[in-house]
């Protein structure tokens, strides 16, 4: 479970996020909208501890992320992240990029790296492109590979930051499907993303982030056909 | 061929010349990159802010003459006492010479790699030292090196200048020759030439490096 509870958190003198409370249970599908600037990917990187926080607390299975005590290296292998881009590391072919963790940082042997690997590879279809450098590849499959890269450490979440909204309109799909196949097999997620078809299909909730604020959870026929809140009306006015 | 005075003696008086300027170098650009990956790495962890004590020390390594930085270095050392040999005091100065450009190559380098490039390697559950090693080592190196080849070539023709030392590095050697065989034009062609053959594997190091990467970049 991750619990979220009043969160705060400024770059400066802008305060990004002003006290998020949001519970996720396990096997639970949350998405995330909003504007640019509302502090959605920042919420993203907080639940993982890239980036500190100001105050409240962000619990995952109990653990406290932000605890000093809170061995970082070690919670992040349950919770899995993928980013809008920059995600692959250029110089190791698609293989590698997927063992590198389960070698370095679980420690697992060669060959149970390289079985993990080619399990997680070929579950989203890149069973093809084991041998060849990320820059070969298309964005699509790139972000494929980060997603297979990031299941490789058996993640008990998964957060994706806006995973799409780089790619050609033609690969949004092949990783949308992805992501359909991950929640329909119990993951859980938090999905930040402007797909709002795909956020509809496969949330149990959705949320509504607007300047720094959770201003709307629900379930996504009630978000996006019955909205409550007056920005998240707007907001979905704009995006039709 | 040539009617010339030069002895095979002489020669072999120039390949020790040759000798020392690699010696130099090769100690210096070694020492200097250790420390300018040190000095980088930390430039790059603490930020301009804390970093600029560091930042004035090693801009004023840039910014003064060579020439002046080894006879200052040279008084230095003999008020100090240290009783430093020429090579030692050379090299010393030499490697922090290095160390300055090289700090700047090694943070450019690191802050080549893009953010969410280690971001992710550490939500893998890497230690800063995994996303050193793993990551950000070999993608900055990449980058950096044809700097850092520039570097090394511009030490190695910059190290003559440890001939002020007393120290008979090639180029002293050369002039050594002229003054006694009256033949510059010749021996200095020879110098020349040393420096271009003992440069061009460092200068192909880079090409074959570059060609072995260019495919995964
Ligand atoms: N490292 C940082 N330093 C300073 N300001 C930052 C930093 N990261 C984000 N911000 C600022 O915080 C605010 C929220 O950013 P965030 O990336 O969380 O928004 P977002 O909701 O993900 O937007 P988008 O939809 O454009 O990705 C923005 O105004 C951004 O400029
Ligand atoms: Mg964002």
């Amino acid at each position: 479970m991750i619990e979220i509870e009043n969160v705060r958190k400024s770059f400066g003198s802008l305060e990004v996020l002003k006290g998020i409370n949001l519970t996720v249970a396990k096997g639970e599908v949350v998405t995330i909208i909003g504007g640019s600037g509302s502090g959605k990917s920042t919420l993203l990187t907080c639940i993982n501890g890239l980036e500190p926080i100001d105050s409240g607390r962000i619990k995952i299975d109990g653990t406290e992320v932000h605890a000093r005590s809170t061995d970082l290296n070690k919670l992040r292998q349950k919770v899995g992240i993928v980013f809008q881009q920059w995600n692959a590391f250029p110089h190791l072919t698609v293989l590698e990029n997927v063992m590198l963790a389960p070698r370095k940082v679980l420690g697992l042997s060669q060959e149970k790296a390289e079985e993990i690997a080619v399990k997680q590879l070929t579950h989203v279809g890149l069973a093809e492109k084991l041998a060849v450098y990320p820059n070969r590849m298309s964005g699509g499959q790139q972000q494929r590979m980060a997603i297979a890269r990031a299941l490789a450490m058996s993640p008990t979440y998964m957060l994706f930051d806006e995973v799409t909204s780089a790619l050609d309109p033609m690969l949004v799909g092949e990783v949308l499907d992805t992501l359909r196949m991950l929640a329909s097999e119990g993951m859980t997620m938090i999905c930040v993303t402007h797909e709002m078809k795909f956020a509809r299909e496969v949330s149990d909730r959705v949320a509504f982030f607007h300047q720094g604020v959770m201003a709307e959870i629900a379930p996504p026929e009630q978000l996006f056909d019955a909205p409550q809140n007056a920005e998240t009306k707007k907001f979905l006015a704009a995006t039709h | 061929m040539f009617n010339t005075a030069l002895s095979w003696s002489d020669l072999a008086f120039l390949a020790q010349g040759a000798g020392m300027t690699l010696a130099v170098t090769a100690v210096s650009v070694a020492a200097g990159t250790v420390l300018g990956i040190l000095f980088g790495v930390i430039r790059f962890q603490v930020g301009p802010y804390w970093a600029a004590p560091l930042t004035f020390v090693l801009d004023v390594f840039r910014s003064v003459p060579l020439l002046i930085q080894l006879v200052l270095g040279n008084a230095l050392q003999a008020i100090m006492k240290l009783g430093w040999a020429p090579f030692t005091t050379s090299c010393v100065v030499l490697s922090l010479y290095t160390a300055a450009y090289c700090t700047e190559i090694v943070r450019g380098g690191i802050d080549s790699v893009p953010t969410n490039t280690r971001r992710a390697a550490r939500s893998l559950g890497m230690s800063w030292f995994q996303d050193m090693r793993y990551i950000v080592a070999p993608l900055a190196v990449r980058v950096s090196l044809p700097s850092w080849i520039g570097l090394t070539l511009g030490v190695m023709k910059d190290s003559a200048l440890v001939l002020w030392l007393g120290l008979i590095e090639l180029l002293r050697a050369s002039q050594i020759l002229v003054t006694r065989l009256q033949e510059p034009l010749f021996i200095l062609l020879i110098c020349g030439a040393i420096y271009f053959i003992i440069s061009l594997p460092i200068a192909r190091l880079g090409g074959y490096l570059e060609k072995r990467w260019s495919p995964n970049d």
